[in-house]
Formats: structure tokens, C-alpha cells, sequence
């Protein structure tokens, strides 16, 4: 079974999207921020990542470019899922090593072609 | 709904879009033709039958046979027609066509555009092997409402999320707000133009792939054979049309065969015409 680690601040949002993840068969964990995924990520490196990018502690940015330094921190895919919709956020994303985004608000239909796109589904 | 109502706006939609009306879904006349009511100041699908029924105002019909189509697309729709696209039939006829260097690419029921579009943006990830050619997508479709959309090329965020890789997103498309509209660039390599698949294709010229997709599902069995058997005609032998995920030519006609291996394209047969010319089709 494929992995997914949720992180958002938001616990609706977290829910949802596991309900969503679960659905198309991955086993999910959550964190609440970025230094709550950082340790998970040490723990054992998940198959997906479906990142928030406003987050206290470590915000979303910080967590992918950490992320991507640590050993087997490419393993990964990265999808960003955030309010966050404008071009200059998308770019910043892409070019720090996220492999797709997803602009708020979502539904199961988008996160599904998101992740045809990165052949995790 | 009265009998007589229903029956005729199931005769008008078959006439003229080949939308079959079964009469279970009345419930999707009620849904879609109140608003045309409603937009023509008459207070139910009774009276707009009525009007239909004394004047047959072409406008008016345009209106209801428009409201009925569904319209629903995606970007890169159902994901392996495309890559088959980009894999297999465009190597094909760049080989092919080495000669002459031009490819004619047809969207037969186009809706908002997405298709034409996806088939734009594949061309232009492949430009290097296109250098000197001329490659034309043409989309059409019978709902001007659908073209006016496909022509602006702006699309909701809902929109480019479905189907569109993000690199596209960020490649292809500029965002005004909320919303994403197609880069001119991709916009150009398409031409749009309305036009009915149950009338005359003559009018078209030839096309050496057509992507007829999720339209054929609308029609009946006479209709779908009269109109894959007219696309069949405006094809090079060495045609390849790409049909939807829930379509086939298999006890349809016998002019296109599935292509072995590659799941919703076909190819011209060599079988016999219709009209009994035994025409040996070449390749
Ligand atoms: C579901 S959309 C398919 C769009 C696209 N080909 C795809 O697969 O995503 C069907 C389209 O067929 C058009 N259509 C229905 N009847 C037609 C006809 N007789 N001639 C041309 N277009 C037609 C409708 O207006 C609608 O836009």
C-alpha cells in the first residue's frame, strides 16, 4: 500500500483529504506543520506528501527545501495543496522540487488527475 | 410534460443535433430548457413547445438544440488517447507525410476547446521535430455558445486542474484572477468553426486524424454508422481516428478497425464500401 503524509494546519482539511487519499487506497498519516512533517519524514519517507504552504513553525516552502536536502528526501513526490493560486507561488513551488500543485479549493476529481500526473494513480 | 410536447422536442433534438431522447430523461428537458424558457419570456416547456409548433423560429431552435448538448471536457480527457497521440500517430505521420510536411488534425465535437487545445500544446512540446511543417488543428462543433468559449481559450481553476499537468499550467496559460487563459501562441495553431457532424463533411477537406470523442454516445446506431462511415470518406487510407473511452466502430461499420495495441484509435479497413465498390484501400 502507498503512503501519504497530510500536512495542513487545518484539521477539516486534513480530514478531507485523507477521506480522498484513503479512497484511492493510500494509507495516510497527518502532521500539522512543517517541523511535525520533518520528523515524520526522519521516521520512515512517505510515497506522497500533500503539503500546505501557510503553516506556523515551518511553513510549507521551508519544509520542501529541507526536505529535499535530507537523505532520500528525493524519494518523495511532493503535491502542494494551498490557497496559495497565483503564478510567483507556483513557480517558487516547481523550482524547489514540488512535482505538482493543487490551488484550494479542491475535490476528489483533482486530486485524482494530480496524481495521474505523477503516476500515483 | 404532456405527450405530444415531449415527443416533439425529442423529434426536434434528433433532427437536428442527433441527440436520442429517451423518455426517461425528461427530467433533463425540464432542467435545460426551462432557462430557455425563461430567457424567452414564456413560463413553461408547454408554451415553448407551442412557439416551437407555430413558428418554427430558427433561432428559437437553435436555442433549445444547443441547451441540450452536454458539453463537459477536460484537458488531456482520459490521459492515453494523447500520449498515443504524441507516441504513435504523430511519428507515424511524420514520416509519412515527409513529402508534402503538412498534417491535418481534426476535433470533431471540440466544446470549450480543451481537446484542440491539449493536441496545441503536445504539437508545441514537439516543435523541433516540426520545423518546416504545416500542422492545422481544426475543431468545431455544433454549439456556437461552446466555440465562444473554445476562442477565448479562458478557463476557471477548476478547469486547469483537471487533466493539465502543472507545467503546462505554468507554460501555456497566463492568469487573469481566478482565472487561466490560453497563451496566444497555442491559441493561434487552432482554428474553430461551427459545424453540425450530421451534415454535409465535404465542405471540410481531408484529414489525416480526427479525434471524434464522447459525441457519437448521443446518437442512435443508424446515426453513429451514417456519421463514422462520412468521417471514413474524409480520411486518407492512412488515417487514424481517435474515438472516446466508451465508443467503438465494432458492430457499427466495417470501414475502421481497432488498431492493435493502441486502445481507441482506429484505422480505415480495406473492406468493401458501403455502396459495394470493392475499393482496395492501400496500406
Ligand atoms: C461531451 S462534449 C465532448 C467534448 C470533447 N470531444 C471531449 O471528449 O472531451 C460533446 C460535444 O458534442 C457537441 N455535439 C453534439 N451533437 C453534435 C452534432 N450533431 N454536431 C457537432 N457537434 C455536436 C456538443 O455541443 C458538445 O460540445
Amino acid at each position: 500500500m502507498k503512503t501519504c503524509l497530510v500536512v495542513d494546519d487545518s484539521r477539516v482539511v486534513r480530514k478531507v483529504a485523507r477521506k480522498i487519499l484513503e479512497e484511492l487506497s493510500f494509507a495516510c498519516d497527518e502532521a500539522e506543520d512543517g517541523r511535525q512533517a520533518m520528523e515524520a519524514c526522519v521516521r520512515r519517507m512517505p510515497d506522497l506528501i500533500l503539503l500546505d504552504w501557510n503553516m506556523p513553525v515551518m511553513n510549507g516552502i521551508e519544509f520542501l527545501r529541507s526536505l529535499r536536502q535530507m537523505e532520500g528526501g528525493d524519494v518523495p513526490r511532493v503535491v502542494f495543496c494551498t490557497t496559495e493560486n497565483d503564478l510567483a507561488h507556483i513557480q517558487e513551488a516547481l523550482s524547489a522540487g514540488a512535482n505538482e500543485y493543487i490551488m484550494k479549493p479542491f475535490d476528489s476529481d483533482i486530486v485524482q488527475s494530480k496524481l495521474a500526473q505523477i503516476g500515483l494513480v | 410534460m404532456k405527450t405530444e410536447d415531449f415527443d416533439l422536442f425529442q423529434s426536434v433534438l434528433k433532427q437536428r443535433s442527433g441527440l436520442v431522447l429517451t423518455r426517461d430523461k425528461a427530467y433533463l428537458l425540464e432542467s435545460r430548457l426551462t432557462p430557455v424558457a425563461r430567457r424567452w419570456n414564456m413560463k413553461d416547456l408547454g408554451e415553448l413547445a407551442g412557439a416551437i409548433r407555430s413558428r418554427r423560429d430558427e433561432r428559437l431552435l437553435r436555442d433549445v438544440t444547443e441547451a441540450m448538448t452536454t458539453n463537459e471536457s477536460s484537458f488531456f480527457r482520459d490521459g492515453k488517447p494523447f500520449e498515443l497521440f504524441r507516441q504513435v500517430v504523430l511519428p507515424t505521420f511524420l514520416k509519412a507525410r515527409e513529402d508534402t510536411r503538412r498534417i491535418r488534425i481534426w476535433s470533431a465535437a471540440c466544446s470549450t476547446g480543451q481537446e484542440p487545445y491539449s493536441l496545441a500544446m503536445i504539437l508545441h512540446e514537439e516543435q523541433a521535430k516540426l520545423a518546416g511543417w504545416s500542422v492545422e488543428i481544426v475543431g468545431t462543433d455544433l454549439s456556437t455558445e461552446v466555440l465562444d468559449r473554445a476562442r477565448a481559450g479562458v478557463y476557471s481553476q477548476f478547469e486547469v486542474q483537471r487533466g493539465l499537468p502543472i507545467t503546462h499550467l505554468v507554460k501555456y496559460f497566463r492568469q487573469q484572477g481566478d482565472r487561466w487563459e490560453i497563451i496566444p501562441e497555442i491559441r493561434r495553431m487552432v482554428t474553430y468553426r461551427e459545424f453540425n457532424l450530421l451534415n454535409d463533411l465535404g465542405t471540410l477537406g481531408t484529414f489525416d486524424v480526427v479525434f471524434c470523442r464522447n459525441v457519437l454516445i448521443y446518437f442512435d446506431q443508424p446515426t453513429k454508422t451514417r456519421v463514422l462511415e462520412a468521417i471514413g470518406r474524409i480520411m486518407p487510407p492512412d488515417g487514424v481516428l481517435v474515438l472516446g473511452g466508451a465508443e467503438t466502430v465494432l458492430g457499427i461499420t466495417d470501414r475502421f478497425k481497432p488498431m492493435d495495441n493502441h486502445r481507441g484509435l482506429y484505422q480505415l479497413t480495406t473492406a468493401p464500401r458501403p455502396q459495394g465498390l470493392a475499393v482496395k484501400a492501400a496500406g
